[in-house]
């Protein structure tokens, strides 16, 4: 097949490891260098852990998968130090056509909101976004990479876990405190310490192609229900960088996977969408049946599930390399802060209550998104095209046409790690809220708001609240950075007095103040994850102590223990 | 919390069965479907609030359930 790509071969490395005579210890050891685990890795090496990540293969993706990569994600691969290559290479598109039958039915706009560092999505093949992922693990003295290193055997208790690995030259052993299982949605390893990804698996086939384009095509997305050269079915047809085209052919059940892969029946299909004349090359394709489906917990013992391992969807919606990676930064700062006895072992817990309510919620929008897709019975299809059919002249009816909605970053609602509200805020910013971006200038310079927060908390401050008090909060930070805690305080549009130990930041265009409520006075208490914890009208340096016990999971011990 | 409305607020009740019952007339059933999941989807949209759409759904699925338990 041609390609516009070509992989990387990383090569074999034989570790010193094999040759011990006892298994060799390390604190964490991560097993598959997909997108999950290679976040895992790059997150805890941003928190000083060292880490081992195994992987059976030699390269990243074969083929492309996941494509449209959501805000967050690129946020958070930015905070990794590997978001611009992805954004270097992505590409956006902004015009939407949704065709019913032989008509387009209507069309939309995504304009990109502006004043945000990173745009909502951008489409970039899952190849890319591992190599520039592996590129920058290359770059981290925490991070060993072994690649043809395989997993074949976990056992685990509550003190750690043993492996057994696989390669050309023979089995080893080693042992870690903690296991980080990124091995894919068909997870053998959580297989075979007898646990189960439940959930349901939709009856339907999807084919998925990757062409290349020899001559430009409109940076557009197309989406046919009931297209007249795929009748009665949905196709997709999708941007890629360097040319490349997703084309999603659903194929309904009763269909030969074997058969639908061959380019001679693809050929005809896209030579009906595209018309015969545009000259194309096929690059890859594959047969899919999707099934949404998560674990009952992603915590084992000393085994931590993450990624499609732990919960997986259907790509209508694209949550699944987007959700991966919000569970990876959910677990990294928890995952540091108990292994160098800052928090205590209960706060690894919420990475399951809060990771299992995100799981939740990308499962419920890709189903709903295959439902409307798929139509179960005769009545939904019969509303499902009356939704179409009105789409055309009413526009409320759009609101309902379903085709994957973008995927947004989780609010950990009612964690136990939040603080509630006592002030008066607008509730967009609420605690458990991923932090928007905004742009700023002072501070380190980067110009974003986001490139000041994360790897340890933050307290945001805007208001005058006087010398004495800003003293007595720094005072009672600085007796938590005695329990190695870093804490940054955030300083927005204040006079840059003689105080130090402060980042200024001024927020030149309001859309800070906008965006997080500021009003005339406010605090946030901001995660290492980039998530709100609390927030105040008043600063209340014993609040702010609570809160972050609290987001520490020091209550949530209480509450176990009690 | 909002609430659906279970006493009457037709302005004039007897003037939209009427309506309802000439819309059906001489229709396919495969037009009434139609027709039905039209008007569902229009007042849907300007009832709006999800949950009075949600006790609206409760409701009706309650009585096909029912239904369906008597049948036994
Ligand atoms: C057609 C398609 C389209 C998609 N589109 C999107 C999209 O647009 N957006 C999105 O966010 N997501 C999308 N997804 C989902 C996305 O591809 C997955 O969610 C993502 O790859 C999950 O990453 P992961 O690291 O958990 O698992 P994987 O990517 O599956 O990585 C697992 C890794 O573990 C290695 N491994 C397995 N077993 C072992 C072992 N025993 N020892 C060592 N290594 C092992 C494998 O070699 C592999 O490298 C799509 C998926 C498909 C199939």
């Amino acid at each position: 097949m041609p390609s516009s790509y070509t992989n990387p071969d990383y090569p074999y490395v034989h570790s010193p490891d094999q040759d011990a005579n006892d298994p060799v210890h390390h604190p964490v050891i991560i097993v598959g260098g997909g997108p999950a685990g290679l976040a895992a890795a790059m997150d805890l090496a941003l928190q000083g852990i060292k880490t081992v990540v195994l992987d059976d293969n030699n390269t990243v993706s074969v083929g492309s998968r996941a494509i449209c990569l959501a805000k967050r994600t690129l946020e958070i691969c930015d905070r990794y130090g590997c978001g611009q290559a992805m954004l270097d290479k992505g590409v956006t598109w902004n015009l939407g056509k949704v065709y019913f039958g032989e008509e387009q039915i209507y069309e939309f706009n995504l304009l990109p909101e502006p004043d945000h560092k990173v745009p909502a999505f951008i489409n970039l093949q899952q190849y890319y976004m591992e190599e520039y992922m592996v590129n920058r693990c290359l770059e981290m003295p925490e991070i060993e990479l072994r690649w043809l290193h395989k997993v074949s055997r976990v056992s685990t208790d509550d003190s750690g876990a043993t492996i057994v690995v696989e390669t050309r030259d023979g089995e080893y052993r080693m042992t870690c405190d903690y296991l980080l299982v990124a091995d894919g949605a068909n997870s053998p390893i959580r297989t075979s310490l007898g646990l189960e990804s439940k959930g349901q698996i939709f009856e339907d086939r999807f084919l998925i192609a990757d062409i290349i384009m020899k001559a430009d095509f409109p940076a557009e997305r197309r989406f046919w229900f009931n297209a007249p050269f795929h009748p009665d079915q949905s196709t997709l047809l999708h941007k890629q960088a360097d040319n490349v085209w997703r084309i999603d052919f659903q194929l309904g059940w009763d269909t030969d996977p074997e058969e639908e892969k061959k380019i001679e029946n693809i050929r005809p299909r896209v030579e009906a969408m595209l018309g015969v004349d545009r000259e194309w090359e096929l690059e890859w394709a594959s047969v899919y049946t999707f099934r949404c489906r998560k674990m009952d917990s992603f915590i084992h013992h000393r085994v931590f599930f993450i990624g499609d391992s732990a919960h997986q969807v259907s790509p209508f919606g694209a949550r699944g390399a987007n959700g991966a990676l919000q569970s990876v930064e959910n677990l990294g700062w928890k995952l540091a802060a108990v292994m160098q006895g800052r928090a205590p072992q209960s706060l690894l817990q919420t990475y399951d209550t809060e990771r299992q309510h995100g799981a939740r919620e990308n499962i419920l929008n890709s189903t709903r998104a295959t439902d409307f897709m798929t139509p179960k019975n005769a009545v939904t299809r019969v509303f499902r095209d009356t939704v179409l059919d009105m789409s055309r002249e009413y526009p409320f009816a759009r609101a309902l046409v379903n085709s994957g909605r973008l995927s947004r970053p989780c609010t950990y609602e009612d964690s136990p790690l939040n603080t509630a509200d006592t002030g008066d805020f607008e509730p967009g910013m609420r605690p458990g809220s991923a932090c928007t971006d905004a742009p700023v200038s002072g501070g380190n310079g980067s110009g974003w708001l986001l490139n000041h927060l994360g790897n340890h908390f933050s307290v945001m401050l805007k208001g005058e609240f006087g010398t004495a008090r800003l003293k007595e909060l720094q005072d009672s930070i600085a007796s938590l950075a005695n329990r190695d805690e870093h804490i940054e305080i955030l300083r927005v549009d204040a006079p840059r007095g003689d105080s130090t130990g402060f980042v200024y930041l001024t927020d030149d265009k309001g859309l800070l103040a906008q965006r997080y409520d500021l009003g005339r006075s406010a605090v946030y208490l901001i995660r290492p994850d980039q998530h709100v914890a609390a927030r105040w009208r008043e600063l209340d340096p014993t609040a702010i102590a609570g809160a972050l016990e609290r987001a520490m999971g020091v209550e949530a011990d209480v509450e176990q223990a009690a | 919390m909002s609430q659906l409305k279970l006493e009457p607020n037709f302005s004039d009740a007897d003037a939209f069965y009427a309506a309802l019952a000439d819309i059906h007339r001489d229709r396919s059933p495969g037009e009434s479907e139609q027709i039905n999941a039209r008007l569902i989807l229009l007042l849907a949209n300007q009832v709006g609030e999800q949950q009075i759409l949600q006790q609206a759904l409760d409701i009706a699925g309650r009585t096909t359930s029912e239904k369906r338990h008597d049948k036994r």
